[in-house]
């Protein structure tokens, strides 16, 4: 019998991606905080406060992208209520950072100042922990966790697939923002939560707070890439794959869909609740309208502009659409919904393997001339 | 001169009061002449002494007939003068000006002869200014409603005048007569004397009277319960039938064709907007027709929306047919362009729609229930839609083809239907269909491009939880779901009710996760 | 010694191991009563490893499975034959747990009744299918095919820290080679042809190891040489396992069969050897014409 060599097990990067991986870990921790803070205001290389708080707030929404590559990308599961998750989770961000603001609000109380508006005397109950950072920390990822965990176990038990999850998830979005837009609720209404001083007591607004937010975001959407890359490339990653392609065969593997469903289910929610928490402290705002359901499909597109399935394309799609948008909502702001609208669509009919997927494309290409010719 | 002018009027005016009921010049000119407040008290006094001329000067002031000469009033209408006291006529003098009353005049001149048709000769008149006087109660009307009281013989009227007065007599200061009309209250079974009750036992000191009127609130509110089931069952029925006509265009694109299309809602802003410009042409170009806008609306709507269906499909959604989730994000794509469009030609705000005049008001059942008539009308739009759409789909070939290309299209085309341009047909149905929704909501609600956003997630759960393949589930499931929403906001409030719609769809689909009527057997999607 | 006597010797070898390890599994006695029962454990010392009695089930009125009663023998190689519609797949629906019966009895040796669990569950209990459709994941390798249906631990965990180890690899290559798919190691299933997707999903089928193997339709579209690789396939797999085969190809049948059972209008028409049923009246004149 002729001896098989199976394939070796993968290695989480190759040399190449190692290389580049540390060259955009140094690019994000050294490069940028001496770019922004040490080079003068006015020279060629200065990197403006604009340009940093522009892509810190991107690379949360790169964050949301990879979330949703591994469950939409590799586990084929279309969710149009990934906004919620991110929203939950700036929103235990936004507490605690309300409660650091102390008596330095328009009213000068102990309260926040939505809650004096209101004629409230006293803390409901659900921001009883949010003067605690430790506290906060494990809220905002338990919060979309929790949720996540409940909503899906319900769905996924009851086999709700398709078009079907995804209109449901839609809903889901939809009545807590209905919910948050009521003032009785204690989240600040549709004004939400604004106005933050200081976090962990130091003041907020300094270049030294932001770039230690930016690098801070930069360093958390690296890690999660890595995991994400982990994952992907282990037998689990592969059992998703199968689910994304044949769930029933899958079940007539021995494998239960539920668990696996369930548990990249909740862990994309957490990454999006960590995504939300570092975005509130860097935009400085958070409304009720970030959990509309608009914001999560446009979590959906970036993934598919970028190209599902690769971890890097929907990153690169949420840094190319969100640039784009930034750029043109300021030079011809009324085309901008023309150029989303029409980027679904051609993504859709077009580009169903993204930006990725066409580079891909012309490397096999040219691979293959390169193969004949030679 | 002037003063032997003023004391032959001082005479004249001591004569005029030896009359004890008749309309004086004193009182006249004190009405057309001076400061607002002073015209008013004067007003007032004239009232308690009322009689016929009184009203014919108090319309005439109402209509600004009215001018003065020097001390003498004048009407005059039809370039004929009289006299305003003495009803003679008379030439008119040089010089004479208009009498001017402002707002606050003209309230008490029309509230004043209102009361004044109390005393009125006609049965109706009567009724009605005493229901008037019910609603509104006034005190400086005491009086008059007195002497009304005393010279009724109506007992109808007479009753109601009785409640009239027990409505001024709540804020008497003694607290047996406040006790008294408590009681009587309690017969006036109409939300004005529940409010009247309520905004009264805020001020109550005596235990006895807040008890009466505890009780008397009482009575009114079970007679009017009723009018309220009746009235939460009639907007729930109403929004169902909205709920229908939105989601049976989606029944159809997504029920049969399995295409899920997020662009359904500006579909119907299309409809919508074509029924907008319709009108817009109406009242430019064929004023007197404007009433019968909606008719050539309707067919308008439809082929707008249809043909930015058809549209649609063919330049997008036919390359996707099979993937139904880049369907949904392609449809999403063409909503974000639909109202961009619409914004850009028609400017980001609202548009004003009208009704046509015999859809305004409504027919009041009930005291308390009035059934505005845009929305029968539309609960009678939505059924006959439905029916149109059940005979289209079940009796005509385009119905036949449009099922068995659905349900098997290699078979469909080996027969030779060309499934293409059903496809086309089918989803210009659909989108029609929308197009005549949001025609129907422009009757009753705002027109302005995110007409459909407020609409698409109310438009899938019925879809979800009807179930697909059968319009009989989207027709059950829209009008339980408009009842149950609307019978939940009398509980909970507007947004709880809708929260707690969506929570119970979700859990329905747990446990029922093909919906209320599915196809069963195997299918193409099990 | 001759290589017959050889093979001979071996053939009773595995006889008497596989009495013994019956033995053993009846607690050293044959007779089944006072016998020691575990409860969720196969139990085989009936001597049949599938039982459906009276199975009844109709789809909105039409009746697809009419008290339909069949047995297979441990170690046995069945194969079910029938005219369409007769119900041989909806048989194997609701045996892997995709379907509930709507009366009637499965059992899985004589005390796991697979009415009572899911699809993962029986799959994991040892009943393996392999589809009329050669169902591979198109996206994956041939490799992480076989891979994904390695008889291991199946929960979130166990994938998420799974390695494969030498004795695991071991077996990957020799399925590999039994389905003759050594060159396409790496390649994507989705690009295989149908003959080699059908091999694929025996070679998944073979990684699981089960005890009962259901094939519907397993040579459908192969060529004559795959016919025949696929018959000796089945030949050898027979005694360890046992194998209820769906087909139509008489000639692949003959070839195989211990025994034959024919099902019409959902329920059992004939059963016998080839040659009884091929004889058999009744069974020409529905199915196989003069």
């Amino acid at each position: 019998m002729k001896t098989i060599t199976l394939p070796q097990p993968v290695r989480l990067l190759s040399p190449l991606g190692w290389t580049v991986f540390i060259g955009i870990l140094l690019a994000v921790g050294v490069l940028v905080p001496v770019l922004n803070l040490w080079v003068p205001v006015g020279h060629a290389l200065h990197m403006s406060d604009f340009a940093v708080s522009l892509i810190g707030k991107i690379m949360c929404y790169a964050m949301c992208a990879l979330a949703m590559d591994l469950i939409w990308g590799y586990t084929g599961i279309l969710s149009l209520g990934h906004g919620l998750f991110f929203a939950l989770g700036g929103y235990a961000m936004g507490m605690y950072l309300m409660r650091q603001i102390g008596t330095d609000g328009n009213y000068k109380s102990e309260l926040p100042d939505f809650m004096v508006f209101l004629d409230w005397k006293t803390l409901p109950w659900h921001w009883y922990f949010s003067d605690s950072f430790i506290a906060t920390l494990l809220l905002v990822v338990l919060a979309p966790g929790l949720l996540a965990l409940v909503f899906g176990y319900f769905a996924f038990r009851s086999r709700i697939k398709g078009v079907y999850f995804s209109i449901i998830t839609q809903a889901m979005t939809f009545a807590f923002m209905l919910l948050f837009f009521r003032n009785e609720t204690g989240f600040g209404g549709n004004n939400g939560f604004t106005d933050f001083k200081r976090i962990l007591g130091v003041p907020m607004a300094t270049p030294a707070m932001r770039m230690l937010l930016f690098v801070l975001t930069g360093m958390c959407l690296l890690g999660c890439y890595l995991a994400a890359r982990w994952l992907v490339q282990s037998k689990y990653g592969r059992v998703l794959q199968a689910i994304r392609d044949a769930e029933s065969r899958v079940m007539f593997s021995g494998y239960s869909p539920l668990p696996y469903k369930l548990s990249i289910w909740v862990i994309s929610a957490m990454i999006c609740g960590v995504a939300g928490a570092l975005y509130v402290p860097q935009v400085g705002i958070i409304n009720p309208s970030e959990m509309s359901p608009a914001n999560s499909i446009e979590i959906a597109i970036w993934a598919a502009v970028g190209g599902r399935a690769t971890l890097i394309g929907p990153i690169v799609g949420a840094f190319m659409v969100n640039g784009a948008k930034s750029w043109l909502t300021v030079v011809a702001p009324e085309y901008w919904l023309f150029v989303l609208g029409a980027l679904f669509i051609a993504v859709t009919l077009y580009m169903p393997q993204g930006v990725l997927g066409v580079f891909i494309h012309i490397k096999k290409r040219l691979k293959r001339s390169h193969g004949e010719s030679s | 001169m002037k003063a032997i002018v003023w004391f032959g009027m001082c005479c004249l005016y001591g004569l005029s009061f030896s009359v004890a009921h008749a309309l004086t010049s004193q009182q006249v000119h004190d009405i057309v002449s001076g400061e607002t407040d002073t015209r008013i008290e004067s007003l007032q006094k004239t009232l308690a002494q009322a009689d016929a001329q009184t009203a014919v000067f108090l319309q005439a002031l109402a209509d600004d007939a009215v001018l003065v000469a020097g001390q003498q009033v004048l009407i005059v209408r039809d370039n004929k003068a009289t006299d305003a006291v003495t009803n003679q006529e008379t030439a008119l003098p040089a010089g004479a000006e208009n009498v001017v009353s402002n707002n606050r005049m003209r309230g008490e001149i029309d509230s004043a002869l209102a009361a004044l048709q109390l005393l009125s000769p006609d049965d109706a008149l009567r009724m009605k200014a005493a229901q008037a006087l019910l609603s509104e109660p006034d005190p400086s009307k005491k009086i008059l409603l007195e002497k009304a009281i005393a010279a009724e013989k109506n007992p109808a009227v007479s009753q109601l005048l009785l409640l009239a007065q027990a409505a001024i007599d709540i804020t008497n200061n003694d607290a047996k007569v406040r006790l008294a009309a408590a009681k009587a209250l309690g017969n006036s079974k109409t939300p004005n004397t529940q409010l009247l009750l309520n905004q009264q036992m805020t001020q109550e000191t005596d235990a006895a009277v807040k008890a009466q009127m505890l009780a008397s609130l009482a009575d009114i509110k079970s007679a009017l319960a009723w009018g309220e089931r009746l009235g939460a069952l009639f907007t729930g029925l109403s929004l169902g039938s909205i709920l229908l006509l939105v989601a049976l265009g989606l029944a159809i694109t997504y029920g049969l064709m399995g295409v899920i299309n997020m662009a359904h809602g500006e579909l119907m802003m299309v409809g919508a907007y074509a029924t907008y410009v319709v009108q817009a042409f109406f009242r430019k170009h064929m004023g007197g027709a404007f009433d019968y806008y909606l008719v050539a609306a309707l067919p308008v709507a439809f082929l707008s929306a249809a043909l930015v269906g058809a549209l649609v499909e063919r330049a997008v959604l036919r390359h996707l047919y099979g993937r139904p989730l880049e369907t949904l994000l392609a449809t999403w794509g063409i909503s974000l362009i639909l109202m961009q469009t619409v914004r850009t030609l028609f400017g980001a705000q609202n548009v004003g729609v009208e009704n046509p005049s015999w859809m305004s008001g409504g027919v009041e059942v009930l005291v308390n229930l009035s059934l505005p008539w845009n929305r029968l009308f539309i609960v009678l739009f939505a059924l006959l839609v439905l029916a149109g759409v059940a005979l289209l789909i079940s009796q005509t070939r385009l119905g036949l083809f449009v099922r068995g290309v659905t349900q098997n299209r290699a078979m469909a085309s080996c027969m030779g239907v060309n499934t293409a341009r059903i496809d086309t047909y089918a989803f210009a149905l659909g989108s029609g269909i929308a197009g005549l929704a949001g025609c129907a909501l422009s009757q009753i609600g705002n027109v302005g491009p995110d007409l459909g956003q407020g609409y698409i997630v109310d438009a899938f759960m019925v879809v979800v939880l009807g179930g697909v393949g059968q319009l009989a589930g989207t027709v059950y499931a829209a009008l339980g779901l408009g009842v149950l929403n609307k019978w939940l906001e009398g509980w909970t409030g507007a947004v709880l009710a809708k929260i707690a719609v969506l929570v119970f769809i979700i859990i329905f689909i747990q446990k029922r996760p093909q919906g209320l009527f599915a196809m069963k057997g195997r299918s193409a999607e099990a | 010694m001759t290589p017959d006597l050889m093979s001979q010797g071996v053939e009773r070898l595995e006889k008497h191991k596989f009495k013994q390890v019956q033995a053993l599994a009846s607690g050293g006695r044959h007779a089944s009563f006072s016998r020691i029962h575990q409860p969720g454990e196969l139990d085989l010392a009936h001597g049949r490893i599938l039982y459906l009695e009276d199975v009844n089930v109709s789809f909105e009125g039409f009746k697809a499975i009419n008290n339909l009663s069949l047995d297979i023998g441990v170690g046995e190689l069945r194969c079910i034959i029938g005219p369409n519609g007769a119900g041989k797949t909806t048989m194997m629906d609701i045996i892997t747990g995709k379907t509930k019966p709507d009366s009637g009895q499965v059992f899985f040796g004589s005390t796991i009744d697979l009415l009572r669990h899911n699809e993962p569950d029986i799959a994991q209990l040892g009943i393996g299918r392999k589809f009329q459709k050669p169902t591979v994941f198109e996206q994956l390798s041939v490799f992480e095919n076989l891979e994904l249906a390695l008889k291991t631990g199946k929960g979130v965990k166990a994938s998420m820290l799974f390695k494969l180890n030498g004795q695991q690899q071991d077996r990957l290559s020799e399925v590999l080679h039994t389905i003759h798919l050594e060159n396409h190691l790496l390649r994507q299933a989705g690009n295989l042809s149908h003959g080699q997707k059908q091999w694929l999903e025996i070679g998944m089928l073979l990684m699981q190891d089960p005890k009962l193997l259901l094939l519907d339709e397993p040579v459908a579209g192969m060529t004559d040489q795959e016919t025949e690789r696929t018959a000796e396939l089945f030949l050898s797999l027979k005694g360890k396992h046992s194998l209820m085969v769906v087909e139509h190809d008489m000639a692949f049948i003959r070839q195989i069969a211990d025994t034959v059972t024919v099902l019409c209008d959902g329920s059992v028409l004939a059963q016998g050897s080839f040659d009884d049923v091929q004889d058999d009246e009744r069974v020409i004149e529905v199915y196989l014409g003069r």
